[in-house]
C-alpha cells in the first residue's frame, strides 16, 4: 500500500477526483447537448423559416359586385393537411372599380380579433374592445393603434387571387 | 397475512422511517382552518392530474379533430361530461385557492424569515398555474379558443425586439394553424404540468425544512438572530404533530373542495362550446374564462400610447413584485393589525378585481351587433321622417353603440333625452365629426339621412307626451 500513487502524493487523489468530476460534469453536458439540441431546433424550425407567400384564388371575377365589401376565405401559405379548418385565413374583399380590389385583413390592429364589416355605416367594427375602422381601414374608434392591415389582390385570367400573409401582429407589420 | 405484506412493504421502502417521521412533523397548535387553502389548492391540481390524463386518452390535440373530439368527450363518451366538467372546475379551483392561499400567507406574513423560498416559490407556481388555465382555454379549439391565441400572440408580440418570434413560436408560423394546437397541447400537458411538480416538490420540501408558520401575534416580531430558537421552542411545548392532529382539517376542507367540483361538474356541466374554429368566421365574440375578465375591462380602458406598457408591464411588475415581497422586509411585526400597508394592498387589490371583473363582464366593450330596429312605443311618433329617422339610427349603426329609451349598446352615452340637450347645430358637429370613441360619420351619411337623423334625435327629450301630439289628436 505504502508505494501506491496516494500514497506517495497526497494531492493526485484530488487530482484525481476533480478530473472525474469535470470528466462527468462535461459528458452530461455533452449528453444534454446531444439530446436537447435537435428538439430545439425541431421546435424553434418554424420561428426562423419565411414561408414563401402565395396567391391563392378566391373566385371569378363577376362574382364581385363593384363598391361591395363581401367575407372571402383562403388557404394560408403553409397548408398541413392536419390542420382542418384552421389552415383558412379570412379576409374583407372590396371591388373598388373595373379591376381594382382591396383586401383587409380581418384582424383588429389591436389585440387581433376579427373585425366585422357593417355595410350601412360603411364601418369595420371589432366585438372585443370597441376597435371601429372607416371603409378604408383608418382608424375611427377605440384602441387600435394602426389601420387594418390589407392583403395584395389581383385579377389574372378573370380571377380575383389574394397573396395569403403573415397574421398582422401589431409591432410587426408584414403584410 | 395482511400484515406481513405490509411489514414487508414497510420495511423495503422505508415508510414508517422516513415518510411518518415528516407526516408527524410537529406544528403550530393555532394552526387551524386558516391553513387549509394550500393542501387543497394541491388537492385541486391532483384533481387535474388525474382528470387531464383522462381527457387526454379521447382528446385530439390536431387542429382538425380537436374540436370534434371534445364534441364527443361532452356528448358521447362515458362519463365524458363529468370529466370535462371536472377538469374545468377544478382548474377555477385551482386558481382561486392559489389566490386565497397567497393572500392568507401575505396577510399573515408568514413569508418572513426563514420562508422566504417557501413564498418565492408558490409564486413561481401561481403564474405558472395561470398559464396553465389560459393554454388549457385555448385546447376547447372552438371559435373562442382559435381568437384567444390570436390575442395571446399579438400580445406577445408587443415584447421589444423578441416579439414577433414569440408569437411565431407561439403560432408555430406565420399564422394560426396546424402547428398552434400541438403547441399549445405540449405546453399544457408536459412543461407547465412539470414545472408545477417541480415548484410543488420544492414547496412541500420548504415547509419540512422550516416548519409552519404560527399565527402571527402583535406582541411576536420575527427576529431572525433568534427565530429559529424560539420557533422550535414554542413548539416543545405546544405544538402537536401534523398527522393526524392538524391535518384533519385539511382533509375536511379538501372534501369539501372536491364535493362542490364534482357538485358543479354534474349540475352545471362543463363550458358550452362555441362554434367550431373556421378563422375565416369572424362572427364571434371572444371572452376569456372569468378569471381574466378584470384583465378584459383593463384592455379596454387604456389609452393606447399606454397599452403597450400595461400589457408587458404590468404582468413583468406584478410577477417581479410579489416574487421580492420577502426581500423587502423578511423581520417585524407579522400581525395584520400592525401591517396596516399590506392590509389596505390586500383591501384594495381585492376590490379593484372584483369591481374590474364585474365591469369586463357587464360593460359592453364593443359596439352591440344584434341591436333590433326601436319598435313604435319607442318613436312614438307617425311622422315618416322621424319613424325613418329611427330606422336610420339602427341601420347606420348609431344603436349599436348608444341606447335609446332602453334599446342599444351601451359602449357610447345614452340617447333617450339627447334633444334636452344638444341642438340641432350640435347633433349635427358631433356626428358629422365624430368624437373620443366615435367614428365621424360625415362621409357615410348624406344630408338628408342626417337631417332625419337629427330630426329623430331631437324628439328624444324628457317630455315625451309633448312630442307624442300626432298621436293624441288621433
Amino acid at each position: 500500500m505504502s508505494d501506491s500513487p496516494e500514497a506517495k502524493c497526497p494531492s493526485s487523489d484530488e487530482d484525481r477526483r476533480g478530473f472525474l468530476t469535470k470528466l462527468c460534469l462535461g459528458l452530461s453536458a455533452l449528453i444534454g447537448a446531444v439530446i436537447t439540441l435537435p428538439g430545439v431546433g425541431f421546435v424553434l424550425a418554424p420561428v426562423f423559416a419565411r414561408p414563401k407567400q402565395v396567391w391563392r384564388k378566391l373566385g371569378k371575377l363577376d362574382q364581385y359586385e363593384i363598391g361591395k365589401t363581401v367575407s372571402v376565405e383562403f388557404k394560408d401559405a403553409v397548408d398541413q393537411p392536419w390542420a382542418g379548418v384552421t389552415t383558412l385565413s379570412g379576409a374583407w374583399l372590396r371591388r373598388v372599380s373595373e379591376n381594382e380590389f382591396i383586401a383587409f385583413s380581418i384582424n383588429c390592429r389591436h389585440l387581433g380579433c376579427p373585425v366585422n364589416w357593417v355595410a350601412d355605416a360603411s364601418l369595420f367594427m371589432c366585438p372585443c374592445h370597441g376597435g371601429v375602422y372607416y371603409e378604408d381601414g383608418e382608424v375611427a374608434a377605440g384602441p387600435p393603434p394602426e389601420p387594418l392591415a390589407r392583403y395584395q389582390v389581383r385579377v389574372t385570367d378573370g380571377f380575383v387571387e389574394i397573396e395569403t400573409a403573415a397574421v398582422p401582429l401589431t409591432t410587426n407589420d408584414r403584410v | 397475512m395482511l400484515g406481513k405484506i405490509w411489514n414487508w412493504i414497510d420495511d423495503r421502502s422505508g415508510f414508517s422511517d422516513v415518510v411518518m417521521p415528516m407526516l408527524e412533523h410537529v406544528v403550530p397548535r393555532d394552526a387551524r382552518w386558516w391553513y387549509v387553502f394550500g393542501s387543497a389548492t394541491l388537492c385541486a391540481f391532483i384533481v387535474q392530474v388525474l382528470t387531464g390524463i383522462a381527457l387526454a386518452m379521447v382528446y385530439v390535440p390536431g387542429g382538425d379533430a380537436a374540436y370534434e373530439s371534445l364534441v364527443y368527450i361532452t356528448h358521447d363518451a362515458t362519463l365524458g361530461y363529468l370529466v370535462r366538467g371536472m377538469h374545468y372546475y377544478g382548474a377555477t379551483a385551482m386558481v382561486v385557492l392559489a389566490v386565497v392561499h397567497m393572500t392568507q400567507v401575505f396577510l399573515h406574513a408568514s413569508y418572513k424569515y426563514p420562508r422566504e423560498m417557501n413564498w418565492m416559490s408558490g409564486v413561481v407556481v401561481l403564474f405558472v398555474v395561470l398559464g396553465m388555465a389560459f393554454t388549457g382555454q385555448l385546447l376547447r379549439w372552438d371559435a373562442n379558443g382559435v381568437w384567444s391565441v390570436m390575442v395571446a400572440a399579438e400580445m406577445a408580440a408587443r415584447v421589444p425586439f423578441i416579439g414577433a418570434y414569440i408569437s411565431q413560436f407561439l403560432l408555430g408560423g406565420e399564422t394560426v394553424g396546424g402547428s398552434t394546437l400541438s403547441r399549445f397541447f405540449a405546453i399544457h400537458v408536459f412543461i407547465l404540468p412539470g414545472l408545477i411538480f417541480a415548484g410543488v416538490g420544492l414547496h412541500l420540501w420548504l415547509i419540512l425544512r422550516h416548519g409552519i408558520s404560527e399565527m402571527p401575534k402583535a406582541d411576536q416580531p420575527v427576529v431572525p438572530e433568534t427565530y429559529k430558537e424560539d420557533y422550535e421552542a414554542r413548539l416543545e411545548k405546544t405544538g402537536v404533530p401534523f398527522w393526524p392532529i392538524a391535518a384533519w382539517r385539511d382533509v375536511v376542507f379538501s372534501t369539501l373542495m372536491v364535493a362542490v367540483i364534482m357538485g358543479c361538474a354534474i349540475f352545471a356541466g362543463p363550458p358550452t362550446l362555441g362554434p367550431a374554429p373556421d378563422p375565416a368566421n369572424i362572427h364571434t365574440n371572444p371572452m376569456p374564462d372569468w378569471y381574466f375578465w378584470w384583465y378584459f375591462a383593463v384592455l379596454s380602458m387604456l389609452p393606447p400610447e399606454l397599452e403597450t406598457y400595461i400589457i408587458l408591464g404590468m404582468p413583468v411588475l406584478g410577477a417581479i413584485g410579489l416574487f421580492i415581497v420577502p426581500l423587502l422586509s423578511n423581520r417585524g411585526n407579522r400581525a395584520p393589525s400592525k401591517r396596516p400597508w399590506a392590509l389596505a394592498t390586500v383591501i384594495v387589490g381585492a376590490t379593484a378585481f372584483v369591481v374590474l371583473t364585474i365591469y369586463g363582464y357587464r360593460k359592453p366593450w364593443s359596439p352591440d351587433f344584434d341591436v333590433k330596429p326601436l319598435p313604435p312605443e319607442v318613436v312614438r311618433s307617425k311622422d315618416p321622417g322621424i319613424q325613418h329617422g329611427a330606422v336610420l339610427v339602427r341601420e347606420k349603426g348609431c344603436l349599436y353603440c348608444h341606447d335609446v329609451d332602453g334599446f342599444g349598446g351601451h359602449r357610447g352615452p345614452e340617447l333617450s333625452v339627447i334633444g334636452d340637450r344638444l341642438d340641432r347645430g350640435e347633433l349635427v358637429i358631433r356626428i358629422n365629426n365624430g368624437g373620443y370613441n366615435m367614428p365621424s360619420f360625415a362621409s357615410s351619411l348624406t344630408a338628408e339621412e342626417l337631417r332625419l337623423i337629427v330630426d329623430f334625435l331631437l324628439t328624444r327629450t324628457d317630455h315625451p307626451d309633448t312630442d307624442a301630439g300626432e298621436d293624441k289628436s288621433d
